[in-house]
């Protein structure tokens, strides 16, 4: 049986619109995210990791195409259902260091709860679990500003869990992470998407990582101005990627090169 | 968080409002004991007539509106600093304490403002363009710091705009604007207080039904957006209300600058918590405390002068900014 992807895009064109005209970023994307599993999207500086997620939220709008989540047009949906299929894990700033763990966490609610935001005692059940899902119980009462980063992308994970939406999308969850914290982050994702059951897509710089513990990735090439047309996005299980060398295409160049055997990607010898 | 440390909080607080409530009626240039102040209010005194005057018609007005006007301003100021994401935000900085200012000194001078509705209807528009403005330019500008100079830069036109005017016009106008432009709470009668009280308190309910909206801003406009607030609506209403809020006490009382700024964060050190279910109300009421504190201090007893009130809120209110800044471990309320 064919299963429903969690997102689907069809013929999707990102990018932005300004008074110049459109800067596309990819013109040309056909993807499918899956629930259970976690994808990592990996690429340059400028390839557009970010404008993507934010395109597949509804963060910004689609320059042309189709987005279905869950099978349902982007568009159909009200913030409010959306904000309650889709959550997000983002890189910037946010000022909430005065508020607890708990209380960020319970933010995640709202799609969830009335005009006041009044929590009833499912909804704290709900928050419960979201922070242990993430192993933050001891903390909850800690104030955000306290934590750790990797505590912190932790947080905002399990206010994704608390959203209750079946897909997650993280830009650069890892960035400013310690290895130690980047490896949690990732297992803990994992855990996510095989015991929960959550569609998982993660932008990353961190190749080791991704290569050891996303299930499938993609590879988003960059978008050339010059010839208007970028390669196609590459999709695949890790272990097909690294297999048939599509690693090795895509991150190999004059000075670099992808290892099957070690996973790593390493200097060439100067001959 | 705490419960019983906000019990606390907010049952201190109540208590304060009410004894300063009492304060400023029994405290000023003539003592009238507080014995007789409750009979006069509860309509049962048959002394002085001059007493029942000064409390019904002066003292009662002026407290009202201070515990009203600090509540308002404090809880703009609240608003200004979540959705601009800046601990240095306030009406009075962002300039839209300038923009009231200046249709009133239109209204005043230009149209001879005889009725208060004519004052809070041009403050209301001075603040709301000043307002308009700002928001503009926070979809072009991406930087807060950036968007506070514009406000600081649009509030000095409004004042140089005022200058002029000011040149131009007759002495007495002149004198009627520089008198209204001192700031205080005595300008309100009790026939005006309705006027005043109502617009106060609807801004101050609309505040009260944004909390939800708020909390989400202190991630950012894309979580909030994500966790299904319609950002943009939400910030529309939060301007409205702030405006609404600023505008009505600076057509009746003035300029007051300094308590939409520093009483935010007096009451996230009380509360030491950014959660607005909490902060908005215990803002609102520190507000309403400190602003009558600030109006009964301005008054000297025995004596008919009266201190300007922009003379005393600063005196409150800079040491806490200056606390706030040099303290770093409070810094976090906005990392």
């Amino acid at each position: 049986m064919p299963r429903v992807p969690a997102i689907e895009t069809r013929n999707l064109r990102i990018g932005y619109t300004s008074r110049t005209g459109e800067r596309i970023v990819h013109p040309d994307l056909n993807l499918k995210l899956f629930a259970g599993e976690v994808t990592a999207l990996l690429g340059r500086n400028g390839a557009g990791k970010s404008t993507l997620l934010r395109t597949l939220c509804g963060l910004q709008p689609a320059l042309s195409g189709t987005i279905l989540i869950e099978g349902r047009l982007l568009g159909n949906y009200t913030p409010g259902e959306l904000s309650a299929k889709v959550g997000i894990v983002l890189t910037e700033q946010t000022h909430a260091g005065g508020i607890t763990v708990y209380e960020l966490v319970s933010l995640g609610r709202y799609p969830h709860t009335g005009f006041f935001g009044t929590l009833g005692e499912s909804d704290h059940e709900v928050i419960r679990l979201a922070i242990r899902s993430v192993g933050l119980s001891d903390k909850q009462e800690r104030y955000v500003a306290e934590l750790s980063d990797g505590e912190r992308q932790k947080t905002f994970i399990a206010k994704t869990l608390a959203q209750e939406c079946p897909i997650i999308l993280l830009d650069e969850p890892t960035a400013f992470l310690d290895i130690t914290s980047r490896i949690e982050t990732m297992v803990t994702l994992r855990a996510l998407a095989h015991r929960q059951h959550k569609a998982i897509l993660l932008s990353t710089h961190d190749l080791d990582t991704a290569l050891q513990l996303a299930d499938r990735l993609w590879l988003q090439p960059a978008f050339d101005p010059a010839t208007g047309e970028a390669g196609p996005m590459v999709c695949g299980t890790t272990e097909d990627l690294v297999a048939d060398g599509s690693l090795s295409r895509f991150f190999g160049s004059d000075t670099l090169t992808f290892d099957p055997a070690t996973r790593r990607l390493i200097a060439r010898n100067e001959k | 968080m705490n419960r019983k440390k906000q019990h606390w909080i907010y049952a201190s607080l109540g208590v304060a409002v009410v004894v300063l409530f009492f304060v400023g009626l029994v405290h000023g240039a003539v003592r009238i004991p507080l014995g007789d102040v409750i009979r006069i209010l509860l309509g049962s005194y048959d002394g002085k007539e001059a007493w029942r005057h000064i409390v019904l018609e002066s003292r009662l007005p002026q407290t009202v509106t201070a515990l009203l006007a600090g509540g308002s301003l404090a809880v703009s100021g609240l608003m200004l600093q979540t959705l601009f994401k800046n601990p240095l935000a306030g009406p009075s900085i962002l300039g839209i304490s300038d923009g009231a200012n200046l249709g009133v000194a239109i209204a005043m001078i230009y149209l001879g403002a005889a009725s208060y509705l004519t004052t809070i209807i041009a403050a209301l528009i001075g603040a709301a363009v000043v307002l308009l403005i700002i928001l503009g330019f926070s979809r072009k500008v991406s930087s807060n710091v950036m968007l506070l100079i514009i406000g600081i830069m649009v509030g000095y036109l409004a004042s140089s705009v005022i200058s002029i005017l000011n040149y131009h016009a007759s002495a007495d106008k002149v004198h009627q604007y520089v008198m209204w432009g001192m700031g205080d709470f005595s300008g309100v009668s009790l026939a005006k207080l309705p006027w005043m009280a109502g617009f106060s308190l609807a801004g101050l309910l609309g505040s009260l039904l944004l909390i939800k909206p708020l909390n989400a801003l202190l991630l950012g406009e894309s979580y909030a957006a994500n966790l299904g607030i319609h950002v943009r609506r939400a910030r529309v209403a939060i301007l409205v209300c702030t405006g609404v809020l600023t505008a009505v006490v600076t057509a009746f009382c003035g300029p007051i600058s300094f308590i939409g700024l520093a009483v935010p964060h007096i009451a996230r050190l009380l509360l030491g918590s950014a959660n607005h279910k909490h902060l908005l109300p215990v803002t609102l009421l520190t507000g309403s405390c400190i602003a009558q504190l600030c109006s009964i201090l301005t008054v000297t007893p025995g004596s008919n002068t009266v201190l300007p009130l922009s003379a005393i809120t600063p005196i409150l209110g800079a040491p806490v900014i200056i606390y706030v800044i040099v303290n770093r471990k409070n810094l976090h309320y906005f990392n």
